[in-house]
């Protein structure tokens, strides 16, 4: 008997451990994998009351029956025992659908809302489709804490320093030097022959220096044409219009247009009335500068400045009044309406260059000079990077992408 | 010397020109001229960008607009907020135009009634599905703050209910507390500044809206900071009819059937116009913008024929 | 001297302080770009009361001289007042001086809503007549980037219509990108995003060079003095 209960038992013990490992084996089944290399790091390059979490995705996303779908952050301040929901990411593999990426995965999670010099931890929990959840991986401490210097601006400092360096050498060396040639502008060289023609028709010349106010530098560009031009203008004693959208705008040309009629020697020429405020309203200050244009019939208008949708309306009505059109502007969207209707257009920078065109200054010319360096660095690395990247392409060999994101990440713009 | 034909056409009073250009416009509005639209790519990834946030996900729209450009981008913000009711996204409407604010209050409320004929039973309750931050001045520099912190601008909604009191609002930090940002923008402060000052640094998905002249300034962007544009009336009418046919068109037949109007697919728009308020305003304006442009078209090609004609007459009297 | 030299000095510390605060991230340097950009929305304001006090001037001075279109200043005048004070009064506001000043039903909104929206919408319209004017004049083929900009409007015009894609249904899938729409969204995405971001590179340098050269005092004609 006791023989035959030891096989029985020995038999139960067999089946019992069997089961047991069958349980264990299903729980491992289950188990969901943790997100890997878990780590917390006090954001870099910013003001302070930020931590940055990041992790690698959990082997889990790769899982076909039920795979990870997101990512639970909690946090926990001074201690890591009082963890609270701080809210979910979405997993690299979906956030990533359909898109083709070469950087090593990696997510991150900004906690943008700490106070500096207190210790907080992190919990990173991995959740499944199904909600099953992983364990959850915790990190810290860490504080967040300002930083002194941006270093992911790096780049874009050592970009305007070489940038601003070379405008800066080139005029000094041309004050010293040979003056560089610089090509014709059709539209500059048009302002003389414009200025000349409201002369001798007798009717008066209208500026308009875009819509925008003095913070923007296509304003302050064409506040500073209209003091060189207002010049021209005195000397030939011609009216002329000013309407302004700003108030400020109206005041700084209104000082930089008396100056330049002191200058011209014709101090008692100028009035005040020459430049009115209309409207800050786009289409109102449109339709106010429409009607003094159908009104007084300038025969010239001087388009130079900042403009938006109101742009092809004031040229129309320019050409249907006969005025000779200069334009200029800043604004890539608006440059087709202002080359199809008016008679020369500044494209882009040729409006920022007008200045030192028009005073032919040595200074002035050397700036244009050192944009030239600037566009020769662009079109360098343009041409790099294109060739870089159609190798790449071509070949699909990885280290040619390499190059050409290294390349690429030389620009790559901070927040 | 009377003028031939010839003369009379190359020398047109604009005049004539703007008459025909406005009876283009008039006359498919007039007659209901509606043409199919097929959603371009583009359209389709904005589109799906929406459509796959789990439902409940959060929405930031900015309208950076004003009454100038609403009948250009109102279609398009209308389509987005019907499509986040419909996906039971939590909308959190706010404006960098002054004038903004009002078209959000108008665009929203839209949006709530046609959502609650074609639903019956559904609840939108200020607060807990929609919010109205409002107006804030300062341009750019209002996104560079809610990078950061959404309360330091916005501690109060439109109403003066301080956020905290706002249900929604609750776990909303800043522009990173949000899933998607929507920008509908007419100019300056707009998605330019959406992509170089929010969305990117934050890392939240940009989709834009803009009138047809800004969407090429915003093309050297898409794909990697901004999921898609839609440009202007064409983009809009793209958006509809994509919504109209993936979401829509079975809610409609639905509720027309259960309203005892039951309609067909050739009249199905129409019903739903007359008895749910259903509206296909980007698509019912493209009518007359096709027309327009093929009038433009006629009338560059008809001057391009005066201008050969002219040459062929210069060159001939020069050879004599 | 003083008058122009102070300025100078102004512009060149603030101008230094801000592009050096670019870069540093830390109080108060970060948030100085956001307090000038509210420092200058606050001295813009004060402005406008030199701006607006300019045109009931200039308008009131020609409405009591009589001169040609007076009638015009009376309209222009008589709106900015009314205005001025139905927004001031909250006038038919329905919670009264506490409410919003844009709430519906006030007669500020009023005027917004019958007055502003359809003019503002009626200028913008205006846009639709003055581009067919202007295709009209100025599209044609004189040489070949003329022609090349005729093509491209042509592409376009015609791609953003059903009736290009009518035209082009027919082309088999293997040359699909033949089809109107698509050469058109290849002429958007491709010649015109470069030709843009080319413009945007040239536009960029030239606002770097002008904002050194105001910065550093070397341009200083906006202040009424020639640059040296």
């Amino acid at each position: 008997m006791s023989v035959r209960f030891g096989l029985a038992g020995f038999i139960f013990l067999l089946a019992a451990l069997a089961c047991a490992a069958n349980v264990l084996a299903a729980e491992n089944a289950g188990a969901v994998a943790p997100p890997v290399a878990a780590m917390a790091v006090d954001t870099p390059s910013d003001a302070g009351g930020s931590i940055t979490i990041r992790f690698r995705p959990s082997p889990g996303e790769g899982e076909a029956t039920d795979p990870v779908v997101s990512y639970q952050v909690s946090r926990s301040p001074c201690r890591p025992d009082r963890f609270e929901n701080m809210g979910s990411s979405t997993s690299y593999a979906l956030a990533n659908a359909g898109k083709i990426t070469r950087e090593a995965p990696l997510i991150e999670v900004v906690d943008s809302d700490t106070r500096d010099e207190v210790e907080y931890f992190y919990q990173v929990t991995a959740l499944t489709k199904a909600g099953r959840r992983s364990e959850a991986v915790t990190v810290g401490p860490v504080q967040s804490k300002a930083q002194w210097f941006a270093r992911d601006k790096l780049n874009l400092l050592l970009l305007a320093a070489v940038v601003s360096a070379a405008i800066l050498i080139f005029i000094e060396a041309i004050r010293r030097g040979k003056i560089p040639f610089v090509r014709k502008i059709a539209g500059l060289e048009a302002v003389d022959e414009a200025i000349g023609r409201a002369t001798e028709m007798g009717r008066p010349i209208l500026f308009v220096p875009g819509t925008q106010d003095m913070n923007d530098v296509q304003t302050v560009a064409g506040i500073i044409i209209l003091g060189r031009i207002a010049q021209t203008i005195a000397e030939y004693d011609t009216h002329l219009m000013v309407p302004t959208s700003r108030s400020l705008v109206m005041t700084t040309a209104r000082e930089t247009v008396r100056e330049a009629y002191i200058a011209a020697g014709r101090p008692d020429s100028y009035n005040d009335e020459m430049i009115t405020y209309l409207t800050d309203e786009q289409f109102g200050y449109v339709a106010g500068v429409n009607g003094i244009m159908v009104r007084e019939k300038p025969a010239t208008c001087f388009y130079l400045g900042s403009f938006f949708a109101e742009s092809l309306i004031l040229a129309e009505i320019g050409n249907s009044i006969g005025a000779i059109q200069i334009a200029g502007t800043a604004q890539p969207a608006q440059l087709p309406f202002f080359v199809a209707a008016c008679d020369y257009t500044l494209i882009g920078e040729e409006l920022f260059a007008a200045s030192a065109y028009l005073s032919q200054e040595p200074k002035q010319l050397g700036s244009l000079k050192g944009q030239d360096v600037g566009k020769a660095i662009a079109m360098f690395f343009i041409l790099l990077g294109s060739l870089l990247a159609t190798v790449a392409a071509l070949t699909g060999s990885s280290s040619w992408w390499a190059v050409a994101d290294w390349v690429r990440g030389l620009f790559r713009m901070a927040g | 010397m009377a003028k031939g034909w010839y003369e009379r056409i190359r020398d047109i009073d604009r005049r004539w020109i703007f008459l025909l250009i406005a009876l283009a416009v008039v006359l498919p509005l007039l007659f209901e001229m509606y043409f199919p639209e097929i959603p371009t790519p583009m359209v389709k990834q904005v589109y799906d960008q929406i459509e796959n946030l789990p439902a409940g996900s959060r929405v930031l729209i900015d309208f950076s607009y004003d009454p100038a450009s609403m009948p250009e981008l109102q279609p398009m913000a209308i389509a987005w907020v019907r499509h986040c009711f419909l996906k039971r996204h939590r909308i959190y409407a706010m404006a960098l135009w002054p004038l903004g604010q009002q078209l959000a209050v108008e665009t929203i409320n839209r949006a709530i009634d046609f959502v609650k004929k074609i639903e019956p039973g559904r609840e939108i309750i200020y607060g807990t599905d929609f919010v109205n931050l409002g107006y804030k001045s300062g341009q750019q520099g209002v996104i560079k703050v809610v990078l950061t912190n959404l309360e330091t601008l916005y501690s109060t909604d439109i109403n003066g209910t301080h956020i905290s009191k706002i249900p929604m609002m609750a776990g909303v930090v800043n522009l990173k507390s949000f899933d998607l940002i929507v920008s509908v923008s007419a100019g300056l402060p707009g998605s330019k500044e959406w992509v170089q000052f929010g969305s990117d640094p934050a890392h939240v998905p940009l989709v834009s809206g803009s009138t047809a002249v800004q969407a090429p300034l915003l093309y050297p962007y898409y794909p990697r900071q901004l999921v898609g544009v839609l440009g202007g009336l064409k983009g809009a009418a793209e958006y509809e009819q994509l919504l109209f046919e993936r979401k829509l068109k079975p809610l409609l037949e639905k509720r027309l059937a259960e309203l005892g109007h039951p309609a067909g697919a050739e009249d199905l728009v129409a019903q739903a116009g007359q008895y749910l308020g259903y509206s296909q305003l980007g698509i019912k304006r493209m009518g007359p913008q096709t027309i327009a442009h093929l009038v433009i078209i006629a009338f560059i090609i008809i001057g391009n024929i005066t201008y050969f004609i002219d040459r062929r007459r210069a060159r001939g009297r020069k050879t004599r | 001297m003083l008058r122009r030299t102070i300025p100078m000095i102004i512009t060149f510390v603030v101008g230094a302080v801000l592009v050096v605060s670019f870069f540093i991230p830390h109080r108060p340097f970060g948030q100085l770009g956001e307090d000038f950009s509210v420092f200058f929305d606050i001295i813009s304001v004060f402005a406008f009361v030199l701006g607006g006090g300019n045109l009931v001037w200039i308008h009131g001075d020609k409405i009591s001289k009589r001169r040609p279109g007076w009638g015009y200043s009376v309209v222009c005048l008589l709106g900015f007042f009314v205005t001025l004070v139905m927004g001031l009064l909250k006038l038919g506001n329905p919670w009264g001086i506490q409410g919003d000043v844009t709430e519906a039903g006030s007669m500020f909104n009023s005027i917004y809503e019958f007055v502003f929206t359809p003019l503002s919408s009626t200028m913008f319209a205006l846009l639709a007549f003055y581009v067919a004017s202007a295709s009209y004049r100025a599209f044609r083929a004189k040489n070949i980037e003329a022609t090349i900009l005729l093509v491209a409007a042509f592409l376009i015009l015609l791609g953003r219509t059903f009736v290009g894609a009518l035209l082009t249904v027919w082309v088999p899938d293997s040359l699909a990108f033949l089809r109107v729409p698509n050469l058109a969204n290849w002429v958007m995405m491709t010649p015109n995003l470069s030709g843009q971001r080319a413009l945007m590179i040239g536009i960029s340098l030239g606002i770097i060079s002008t904002s050194l050269k105001l910065i550093l005092g070397i341009e200083r004609n906006y202040l009424g003095a020639d640059s040296e």
